[in-house]
């Protein structure tokens, strides 16, 4: 009699499994209608912009279906150091970023676990930056590092920096812009991971003859590399493609434009759509193969 | 301790007047313990008894409020955790989730730049008899197996002192039973010393050579397993580690030999030597399974023997080996006995009226004076509560 009910479950099982994938598929709905409509169909439009054609005697900006796979490699070739200096103050600011926020994550995540009242605080002040204006803030910072402003001034007064030095404009002032705008992107998924770690496992660790640091290097790290991942992913990719920090109007110059810099000036400027765009697809494209490798690299199956 | 090289063998520990006290307690009292090189040591206690916390300062993951730890002759007390010859097999088993099993045991090999270490790793994996999973994570293991992993990977690292921390707490009966033999053996084998922290009495009575009972920060009393069992000396001890039948009352004579206490209106004798204390107010004491169930009152009331009664049956409980009647006698409370089950089921049933006798000698007195004895049987009935280990436990209950 046991068997028979053990038996009857398969059976009764199947329309359960349907009604749920059903219920699943209307859940998904608003997602999957949102992403056609405001990711894919700009993306596609995108890509056939990459390839117009100026139409002869036009005017600036007009522009014609076609097929120019030059508007590629123009702009590959045009735009080359703005791509690299993209990516490398994108990488820059991220390993900058981590090292600042894994020492405050790992403060709010893991030594004050026994007070919550503590962790909200803190983390309520990570996230404050976020209650004002992105822009505001970057203008902001832009007034504390200008000529005029309390730094160059007091470090021109201790002949530290010669008389014509300016932070503003310079790769530091992109750099540390960068860093500043991302450090809540890197700290919260690394608070998240180490929230949840075990220190069960770093006392094994200094049970088992390995020194602090080595505890750390071979525990803890391999612990907290999904929120490293994470965290480290989502300062890379908006920092790659940021225009905001590199440009004149903000911290940058002409010296430090970035790639997100050429595509801003050949949209809004130089209506050289066909340019920006193809541009657009170039960064989206090397950004996921790096971050192709990157996850690959940092193996999701080493993490348990 | 030297980097690359093995303790030669176990090493001694040694606690001088260690006192631990968080914000708002204290968990250990001014503890002085002796382990001597090579013993098998069990810390037996209720939860929160301070067991736990002595095991995690010898490990060093706690520090001391005062107090010295000796570790085979070297005062350690001010080193770090990862700098003492000792490994810990964690009640948790805190294996590495992020390594294999393998690399699991050859952590604390690699540490200390021992040569060949996967080598001595699958050695030591050979030991538990898992040697073939070597290459599996421990998640994909079964919970006895990983105890075995962590039992391997402390063992491995040939510490002068191997720490147990309830390992076996997680494990059902039958895969506990195997594996404290296998501790034992494993024990025996290397030589090591053994500090065992367990809550359970059993399980310290059957690996042990010596076990101290912990209660409220404090070592209650401790000896081999047989010594604390048969002669314990506080009310906690006589109901922590098995059961006890108790009986208050007034000494009334006290020779070299024998001492007699009068406990409601009954006369209870036991021998002098078994009795620390033989004046005024005094509780005595004797094991369950000492009595003896008469259901006519002795004949002539011989010398040697202490008779209680008439009492009357108000529970009987069949758990298969043995039998456990429970007798209430007026003005003395309930007695308990356990008899064998020599004939088929209960001899008696719940209403009989029936005696109860053992040999003098089975008696003993307590150190306890009537207001720590209370207390005492007080703190064992809730740890048994807590941690449902009560001696034993009843299969079925049997009333007529």
């Amino acid at each position: 009699m046991a068997f028979s009910a053990f038996a009857s479950t398969p059976a009764a099982a199947g329309p359960v499994v349907r009604r749920r994938s059903w219920i699943a598929l209307v859940l998904l709905l608003p997602g999957i209608l949102y992403l056609l409509l405001f990711f894919i169909t700009p993306l596609i439009s995108l890509v056939f912009t990459s390839f117009q054609q100026p139409v002869i005697n036009g005017d600036i900006g007009q522009y014609s279906a076609g097929f120019q796979w030059s508007n590629y490699t123009d702009s590959v070739v045009q735009y080359l150091p703005l791509i690299l200096r993209a990516f490398g103050y994108a990488l820059l600011a991220t390993l900058l970023a981590l090292v600042i926020s894994y020492p405050l994550a790992y403060f709010i995540g893991v030594k004050v676990r026994g007070f919550p009242l503590v962790q909200s605080l803190l983390l309520t002040l990570v996230i404050a930056p976020f209650f004002i204006s992105f822009l505001l803030r970057t203008l902001a910072w832009k007034q504390i590092m200008s000529d005029e402003g309390p730094i160059v001034v007091g470090l021109k007064a201790l002949s530290i920096f010669p008389s014509d030095g300016h932070i503003t404009g310079t790769p530091f002032a992109v750099i540390f812009g960068l860093t500043y705008n991302f450090i809540p992107f890197m700290t919260l998924p690394l608070y998240a991971t180490l929230e949840r770690l075990d220190v069960r496992f770093i006392e094994a660790g200094n049970d088992l003859y390995a020194s602090p640091f080595t505890t750390f290097r071979k525990i803890t790290v391999p612990l907290s590399l999904p929120g490293i991942v994470s965290g480290t992913l989502l300062t890379f990719i908006p920092a790659a493609g940021d225009y905001i920090n590199a440009s004149g109007d903000f911290l940058g110059s002409a010296q430090t434009s970035m790639v997100g810099n050429a595509i801003e000036s050949n949209f809004l400027v130089t209506q050289n759509y066909p340019v920006a765009a193809a541009l657009s697809i170039v960064l989206m494209a090397v950004i996921l193969i790096i971050v192709g490798f990157y996850v690959r690299r940092a193996g999701t199956e080493d993490l348990i | 301790m030297a980097a690359g090289t093995f303790a030669e063998k176990g090493a001694d520990l040694e606690l001088v007047g260690i006192t631990k006290t968080f914000p708002g307690f204290t968990a250990i009292r001014s503890l002085d313990l002796f382990i001597p090189a090579g013993s098998f040591f069990a810390l037996l206690g209720p939860s929160g008894c301070g067991k736990t916390t002595t095991l995690r300062l010898v490990a060093g993951l706690e520090e001391p409020t005062a107090g010295r730890i000796v570790i085979g002759g070297k005062d350690v007390t001010s080193t770090k955790s990862f700098q003492r010859p000792v490994n810990t097999v964690f009640q948790s088993y805190a294996l590495f989730p992020h390594m294999s099993v393998l690399e699991n045991v050859a952590f604390g090999l690699r540490r200390r730049g021992i040569a060949s270490p996967l080598e001595k790793a699958h050695e030591a994996l050979r030991l538990v008899e898992l040697d073939h999973l070597a290459a599996r994570r421990p998640a994909q293991l079964s919970g006895g197996q990983q105890q075995r992993v962590a039992l391997a990977r402390a063992v491995v690292n040939r510490p002068a002192l191997l720490l147990l921390d309830e390992p076996l707490g997680a494990l059902d009966l039958k895969l506990r039973r195997q594996m404290q033999l296998e501790l034992k053996d494993i024990q025996t084998e290397v030589g090591l010393t053994f500090l065992h922290v367990t809550h359970d009495q059993e399980e310290a009575m059957t690996m042990a050579d010596t076990i101290a009972v912990m209660n409220r920060g404090e070592i209650e009393q401790m000896g081999a397993p047989e010594e604390l069992y048969e002669l314990p000396r506080t009310a906690f001890v006589a109901n922590f580690l098995g059961q006890s039948n108790l009986f208050t009352g007034e000494v009334v004579s006290s020779t070299p030999d024998a001492l007699t206490v009068a406990s409601a209106g009954q006369q209870l004798v036991i021998p002098s030597a078994r009795a620390p204390r033989r004046s005024g107010t005094v509780t005595v004491g004797v094991r369950p399974e000492k009595l003896l169930l008469l259901t006519a009152p002795p004949a002539a009331p011989s010398s040697g023997v202490n008779v209680l009664g008439p009492g009357r049956v108000i529970d009987v409980s069949f758990s298969g080996v043995s039998t456990q009647y429970t007798i209430a006698v007026p003005g003395i409370g309930d007695v308990i006995v356990f008899a064998q089950n020599m004939v088929f089921g209960p001899v008696v049933h719940v209403g009989a009226e029936v005696w109860v006798s053992w040999n003098v000698e089975h008696g003993f007195g307590l150190e306890d004076s009537p207001a720590e004895a209370a207390a005492g049987v007080a703190d064992a009935a809730s740890a048994a509560g807590a941690d449902g280990d009560v001696a034993t436990s009843a299969l079925t209950t049997v009333k007529a």
